[in-house]
Formats: C-alpha cells, structure tokens, sequence
C-alpha cells in the first residue's frame, strides 16, 4: 500500500513540471513584447527597457523559466496588471466560492447517481432501466449554463423564489449566502448526475456478470446485500476514477456557471483576466486548476486500493 | 443489425440540425444580421416565429445561421483533432522507444489540463476569432486521439498480419498506413462522435463567455449570452438556442453509445 502510494506521487512529479513547462511557455507565445503589455501603451521605450531588465525578459528562455519557476515555488505568482494585488491570494479567495459549490454538487450527484446507477444495472433492460438510462443521457446532454439559465427564469423571474443576480460571501452572513448558491449547485448536480449514473451502470454490469455474485445470489444472499456487500465495492473503482475527472473538468469548465449566477469564483476571475490581458492572472489561475485536478485525480488512485485491494498487487 | 433505437433518434436529430445548417447557406426568412429598430424584442408572432433579439434581428434566422457555424466549426475541430492525433499516435506507438516517452510525456501532461482550460489558454494567445476556436480545441482535444490510437497501435504491432506486411518487405510506413491505421477505426468512429458533441458544448460555453465567435456572427452560445440580460423582459431568447445545443448533444451522445454497441458487441 505505501509502495503504491509513494509511486503514484512520484509519477504526478514529471507531469506537475510538464504542466509548468506548457503554461510558461503558452504565456512566453503571447505575440508583443510582455513588458509593454504589463505597463500599457502609455509607458516610453525605457521604462518598458528597464521592466525587461528587472522582470530579467532578456535572458536566456531556460534561465528565465527556472526564475519563474523558483518563484512560483515560493508562492510568488507574481501581481495582477490591473489591480496590482498579489496573484496567489486573489487566486485562493476567488477558489473558495468554487470550492465549494463543486465539492457540494459532486457530492450530492455522486450519492444520487451511484444508487441510480445501479438500480439501473439492477433492472438492465427492463423499464425502470430504461428510465434511468433516458434520464441520465438527456442530463448529460443539456449544456450546464444553458440549464442554469432555465432554472433562473422558473425559479428566479416566474416563481420568484430566488434571486436573479448577485452574491454574499459565507463568512458575511451563511444564510444569505446559501440562498445564492442553490441554484449554481442545484445545475450541477442535476448535470454530473447524468455522466455518473451511466457510469455506475456499466460498471455494475460488468460487475453482476462475475461468478462471485452468483455465488453469492446461491448462498441465499437477498438481493439488497448481493448488490451492497459484493456489487457496489468493484464497481466503485471506475466510477470513481469518473468522478475524479468530473471534479477537474468542472473547475475547468465552472466559468460558464460562475457567468450565469453571476458568482466571484476563480473561473470568472479567469475569463475576466482574459478579457484585460491580464497575464499573471491568467498564468497563476491555470497552473493552480491544473495543479489542482493533477491532485485530485492522485487522490483518486490512491483510494483506488481502499475499494479494490487488487490495484496494489499489479 | 438490429434497428436500434439510440440510432434511430440519434441520427435522424444530428440529419435535422445538418439540414437546416445546409439550408441557412441559401436562405433564411430574414437575414440574421439584419437590424430592424422598430421591432425590438418582440415575443413569437406570425412574422418572427421565434420572436426578435434586442436589436430587432429574427431569432429563428440567427438560429439557423448559428447552426451552420456551430457545425462548420465542431466538424472542422474534430476533423483537425483526429488528424493531429491520429500522426502523434501511430509515431508514438509504432516507434515506441524514446520516441514514444517523449510523445506521451507532453501528451499527458496536455491531458492534465481540462480540455476547456488548455483552449482557454490557447484563446489567450490566438485571439477570440471562429478559426481560433478550430485551432484550440483541435489542439485540447487531440492529445485524447493520439492516446487512443497508440494504445490500438501498440496491441497491433504485434499481431501477425503486421508481421506479415514486415516480412513481406513493406516499408514501415506503407505497413502502418495499409494495415495499422484501418484497424484503429472503429474505436475512433466512436470517439469522433462523442467528440463532436463536446466540441460543439466546448465552442458554445467559450462563445457564451464572450471568448468564441465573437458577435454579430450568431452562434448558439453568443445568442445565450446576449439574452442573459434580457432573462426577465425577454425569456424567449434563453430557450431556442439552449434547446438546439441539448439536441446537437444528445444526438451525438445516442450515435456514441449505439455505434459503441455495434462496434464493440461485447457490451
């Protein structure tokens, strides 16, 4: 077990410096000259000269990589253009709002999908299957922002339940606050529901087919524990491998929810920074996402074991 | 082969979107950049049958149009992604060796970004235009081909008839061409279809963030946008396109899993 731990951390290593290597150099393609882009088209030839020499613009590209890389290691991402703030902060204030509604949508879909999925497998080819399957294609297929504004306008302009637009923070009153982020969540849970229930389905399929269950079915075994004690564990393994990607691909994608609900998450502050040519940002924002779903995608082999022992044997 | 139904619905609806897409090059009931002041957010009626935009522009006009470029642009991605991917792979997985660590160490670490992340980036630095759109996520999506293929490649190479084609004094490369690449279709026929779909959800979320086809140019996902706004004078304009995106995906999403049964009768 802790072979298998310290070999997966190990190998995140040479793609955690890959994943640098790209982003420093996506931002080294940006075509201009990156001084003037930092002081704007006002500043004169020598203070873009002397923000070449002090940001060290004129060395070589590896030195100045391992200088970005030394600082970025250090914590330093650098300031924002527009606003000055130190990039590392904004990025971890902005990372809590989306942390939290991911971490709770992902949450709630995967306990609402898993069972469904499996009833599912359960019933295979019969109605309720039939069901099930409809439901969770149809969710996979309905593009998030898009559900997000129909759910805005039954629950927000025609009920009158919710609000349309704007935010407040947790630590200023939770309460308030949770009443905005209903909806954001709410989107992404009926969303990911439909990705993780296919997924649990098939896995479970597979499952069923082996003959342990039917041992297990012929040691008398009523159908709840069949599928709780001997199903769910096996078919957990690629479900929750899904729901790994799911996490990453949601902070990747979470911009377009943060634009409806009008939320101050990181993916607005990415697109925002997109929008000013705001490079530190940009840079910092895309490191710390990638940084994150390398993370959490290791969080999931390492629990892997814990559902499948025989991943630590291979 | 059974008449499946995942088929049936799936390839009659991805058909209807292609026909009107066809359709819109030759005519629309308005011109869908046309303004027209006097008619300015007007509920469906019998002139605008999907009601009009804020600036008086026919919503089912734009709609046809925004159908045209948002299947333009996810068929000409996917087609780059597969091309891209399809070398990157056979290279990777026919010369194996150090050839092939340096390939997939870049591949996977491209894989470590969401794919919409890495075509965020990549926008950053090309600029928001329709052809940047086709060039970032063609890139963002082509490390997923390139992994499929040089896992297919790397199953065949050693297979008999590859030995075969060896021993018959064929070039590698023909080797490759004529008897490698045919057999990696069928899992790529899939994948090209699931992908087609999340390129068209990818280019309407960037276009949605103001970072796609930039406007007047209607797409699906800047026509969603730009009725945000308008959410509580204006609903109809948040309906039409959304319901046309969940139709491209859910036709793409029916063709995937029924082409996976037919190619893979395992399952």
């Amino acid at each position: 077990m802790i072979g298998y731990a310290v070999r997966r951390l190990l190998a995140a290593i040479p793609t955690l410096l890959l994943v640098a290597v790209s982003v420093f150099l996506l931002m080294r393609a940006i075509p201009g000259n990156p001084a003037q882009l930092m002081l704007g088209d006002a500043a004169g030839p020598e203070e873009v000269a002397a923000l070449r020499q002090s940001l060290g613009l004129d060395a070589p590209l590896p030195v100045q990589f391992l200088a970005w890389a030394g600082m970025t290691l250090s914590g330093d991402l650098g300031r924002s253009i527009t606003n000055a703030q130190p990039v590392l902060p904004l990025i971890i204030e902005r990372f809590q709002v989306t942390a939290l509604i991911v971490l709770v949508a992902v949450g709630l879909a995967a306990l609402i999908a898993i069972p469904l999925g499996m009833l599912a497998a359960w019933r295979q080819n019969r109605a309720l299957d039939f069901a099930i399957v409809s439901f969770a294609t149809l969710m996979l297929s309905i593009p998030s922002f898009w559900l997000g504004l129909i759910l805005l306008l039954v629950f927000g302009v025609w009920l009158r339940w919710l609000p349309v637009v704007g935010f407040v923070g947790f630590t200023e009153d939770p309460a308030a606050a949770a009443v905005y982020v209903i909806l954001p969540i709410l989107t992404l849970v009926l969303v990911e529901t439909g990705a993780v229930a296919r997924m649990a389905r098939s896995a479970t399929i597979d499952v069923l087919r082996l003959d342990y269950i039917s041992h297990a079915r012929a040691k008398g075994l009523s159908e709840y524990r069949v599928l709780r004690r001997h199903a769910l564990p096996n078919a957990m393994a690629p479900t929750l491998t899904l729901i790994g990607l799911v996490l990453g691909n949601l902070l990747g994608g979470i911009a377009v929810i943060e634009t409806v609900f009008t939320l101050p998450g990181l993916g607005r502050l990415l697109v925002e920074a997109i929008y000013q040519r705001d490079y530190p940002v940009v840079q910092g924002v895309m490191l710390f996402v990638a940084l994150v779903y390398v993370v959490v995608n290791l969080l999931v082999d390492l629990l892997y074991p814990v559902f499948d022992p025989r991943v630590t044997a291979e | 082969m059974m008449l499946r139904p995942n088929l049936l619905v799936g390839g009659t609806l991805l058909a209807g979107i292609a026909a009107v897409s066809a359709i819109s090059w030759f005519w629309t009931p308005f011109n869908p950049l046309g303004v027209n002041l006097r008619r300015r957010l007007r509920p469906p009626d019998d002139l605008n049958w999907l009601g009009t935009d804020e600036f008086g522009r026919d919503v089912l006009s734009r709609l046809m149009a925004g159908a045209a470029t948002s299947l333009t642009v996810a068929v000409t991605t996917v087609a780059a992604a597969l091309v891209l991917g399809i070398l990157i792979g056979l290279v990777a997985g026919f010369f194996r060796g150090w050839v092939d660590r340096a390939l997939m160490a870049v591949n996977d670490a491209l894989l470590a970004f969401p794919g919409i992340l890495l075509a965020l980036g990549l926008l950053t630095v090309i600029g928001p235009s329709k052809w940047g759109i086709v060039l970032a996520l063609g890139l963002a999506y082509a490390p997923t081909v390139a992994r499929v293929v040089r896992s297919s490649v790397l199953s065949l190479r050693e297979r008999e008839f590859v030995e075969a084609s060896r021993a018959l004094g064929n070039s590698e490369a023909y080797t490759l061409w004529r008897h490698v690449l045919p057999n990696c279709i069928s899992p790529l026929t899939v994948l090209a279809t699931t992908m087609l779909g999340w390129v068209i959800l990818s280019e309407s979320a960037l276009s949605f963030l103001g970072l796609g086809v930039p406007p007047p140019a209607p797409t699906w996902g800047n026509m969603l946008a730009a009725a945000r706004p308008f959410l509580e004078s204006a609903a109809w304009l948040s309906v039409a396109p959304g319901v046309l995106i969940a139709a491209s995906l859910l036709a793409t999403n029916l063709l995937g899993d029924a082409l996976r049964d037919i190619l893979d009768p395992r399952t």
